[in-house]
């Protein structure tokens, strides 16, 4: 029975992510003297959630095969931050407006990260950056520096907590187990694996190659539209780098969560332990009291390390 | 749109020095005064560090990786040259090569676990800026007199960073189009499992790039403080957009090696002085960064049009 639990966890990428997550919390305690666990898991818990939603965005996209990533969901963030906050202007009234706002946003840059992809014939990589400049510069022209709050039940609802679980982490993992479903059970998930393993075999087998990319493309725009719109509410309005920091959490907790970089094979639960993982990170090195320079070449060295532990290995190509 | 004579090829070839005409041409025409000495070599000062950090992301982009961390790595160089290089040469020195060195390390470790070259350079600009503010909290610092003294060179008739560029430009080519190793560099990125089976080790082959894309980093590094006079950690996070942007406007393409040396320097120039002509035209500095992009799109969209009159 034991055996059998063991040899089940160890087929599982996503183990490990939480394994670690679970052994830099515990240093942390440790070094704390045990003081302030509960709280740090609630901040975790807080802040990885938007890590989670962009994350999923680029999981699919990943998936989707070699080469595919989206470099445009910093900007996207931004973008829809900036417009929905002016859009929503602290009026509670407004706030399905903007989620749609912020959701169409998603499926503009998305649409046109594709047909930079297609029409072009440029990789992935080249056309969401590209892409990127032109909706980061839009977001700096609309949004001027200009910091408006968001609307008060917006602000609630991101902050709210249930017994020290944030509200919205509850509905992230909702939606997660969702997007598992999705990509599981559906005909568009079973598409993107498809598609990812082997992209002419999916198409002889009758699989709409372009209109799952497109999907897919839109789909990691989307959800970027939505974290920037969130995480506006969440830190009490929009600013333009608020989302530079989630181009490496990104694509990190998609490999570090045991996702295949060759695509065709995606890991939804490893994306929530790499998030913590990443979050508690950081807070392990702010407790140990390290400086900023050391901070950031540690959290640099660790990741890429997790990494090196974690993906690679088959070849991609 | 292309039969006839013209040849296809040649064309696609041709177009970053085509794009770079056109935009000199524009800004003549907006602004006859920098039609001058003086006007270049003010309006192509940056161009330098920005055509070495172009060259150091094409070879990256040789093997069919890309570097995002670039700039944080100029921005290292830069705070290394203006405090240990000015007050302790020898350590300085010790420490830009052992920069070059984790370079190669780096192109190293993603082609033995076979890693995504993004996320490992850009874990790695993290480290790279780490280390920066570790090794100058505050902007400040000062630049070695030589470098300053080389930077501010007056060369007769023709603008320095002309000169240099021109320079860099064909030591580069003649190395990576036209020596026998080049060729296997090259092939490298190319099709790899030939270049293998053929006998010779990727793993070399990538280390080389990396390591001569380190050893750019640290060129770029040291003009720009040259120019700037101090370090600062910060100083070039803009040029990793640059380097990839040029790379692109230079041809480079991002998979099977095909790349031009020339090219990613005409890139450079283009990119530099594209900031110039938006700043003549008054357009907001908003729409700087948007106006690469479009740039970008622009001459990726003509390229995509010359290669289907290829194909046919």
């Amino acid at each position: 029975m034991t055996v059998g639990v063991v040899s089940f966890l160890r087929g599982q990428a996503w183990i490990w992510s939480f394994l670690a997550t679970a052994a830099v919390w515990m240093a942390t305690i440790i070094f704390t003297g045990g003081v302030g666990g509960g709280q740090i898991l609630t901040a975790a818990l807080s802040f990885a959630i938007f890590t989670v939603i962009v994350g999923i965005g680029q999981m699919f996209v990943i998936t989707t095969g070699p080469g595919n990533v989206d470099l445009s969901i910093p900007a996207t963030m931004a973008l829809s931050g900036a417009v929905t906050t002016k859009l929503m202007d602290t009026q509670n009234e407004l706030i399905a407006l903007g989620v749609l706002v912020a959701l169409g946003i998603g499926i503009c840059v998305g649409v046109f990260n594709y047909l930079l992809i297609r029409l072009l014939r440029i990789p992935p990589i080249i056309a969401t950056l590209s892409a990127s400049f032109l909706v980061q510069s839009t977001a700096i022209a609309y949004g001027r520096g200009l910091r408006i709050k968001p609307p008060p039940a917006l602000a609630d609802f991101t902050t709210a907590q249930i017994a020290g679980v944030p509200v919205l982490a509850l509905c992230g993992l909702a939606f997660t187990a969702i997007m598992g479903l999705v990509l599981a059970r559906t005909m568009y998930g079973r598409s993107v694996l498809a598609v990812g393993q082997n992209m002419r075999a999916a198409w002889l087998a009758g699989i709409n190659v372009e209109r799952t990319r497109l999907m897919t493309y839109m789909l990691s725009a989307m959800l970027a539209g939505l974290s920037g719109l969130l995480l506006s509410g969440f830190s009490g309005g929009s600013s333009l780098n608020m989302g530079e920091e989630y181009l490496l959490a990104s694509i990190a907790v998609v490999v570090i969560g045991g996702t295949s970089v060759a695509g065709g094979r995606a890991n939804v639960p490893g994306i929530w332990g790499a998030a913590l993982f990443l979050y508690l990170l950081v807070t392990m090195l702010n407790t140990f009291g390290a400086s900023a320079g050391l901070r950031l070449i540690l959290s640099g060295l660790i990741i890429i390390t997790v990494i090196t532990l974690a993906g690679g290995g088959e070849r991609k190509r | 749109m292309f039969h006839g004579h013209l040849n296809a090829r040649m064309l696609r070839s041709a177009l970053p020095a085509l794009s770079l005409a056109v935009l000199l041409a524009a800004i003549f025409y907006t602004q006859p005064r920098a039609m001058s000495y003086f006007g270049l070599n003010l309006m192509l000062q940056y161009a330098v560090p920005i055509a070495l950090a172009t060259l150091a992301q094409m070879f990256v982009i040789t093997v069919n990786d890309l570097d995002l961390s670039i700039g944080p790595f100029v921005g290292l160089v830069a705070c290394i040259g203006a405090t240990y290089l000015h007050d302790a040469p020898a350590l300085g020195l010790f420490m830009l090569a052992g920069c070059i060195g984790l370079y190669a390390l780096m192109g190293a470790l993603i082609h033995l676990r076979n890693l995504p070259s993004i996320v490992v350079t850009l874990g790695m600009s993290f480290v790279w800026l780490g280390i920066a503010v570790l090794v100058l909290p505050t902007p400040g610092g000062k630049a070695p007199e030589y470098l300053k003294a080389l930077m501010s060179l007056q060369v007769p008739l023709v603008p320095f960073p002309i000169v240099a560029a021109v320079v860099i430009a064909l030591v580069v080519q003649a190395a990576l189009m036209h020596s026998s190793y080049g060729v296997v560099l090259r092939g490298a990125g190319g099709n790899p499992k030939a270049v293998a089976r053929a006998g010779w080790s990727m793993l070399r082959a990538k280390m080389i790039m990396f390591g001569l894309a380190g050893v750019f980093g640290v060129l770029s590094g040291l003009s720009l403080i040259g120019l700037t006079t101090s370090g600062d950690a910060h100083i070039a996070d803009r040029y990793t957009l640059y380097s990839i942007a040029g790379a692109i406007l230079g041809g480079a393409e991002f998979v099977g090696g095909r790349v031009s040396p020339v090219g990613a320097v005409l890139g450079a120039l283009t990119l530099t002085l594209a900031g110039s002509f938006l700043i003549f035209l008054r357009v907001s500095p908003d729409w700087q960064i948007g106006a690469q992009g479009a740039i970008l799109i622009l001459v990726l969209a003509l390229r995509a049009l010359i290669s289907r009159g290829e194909a046919r």
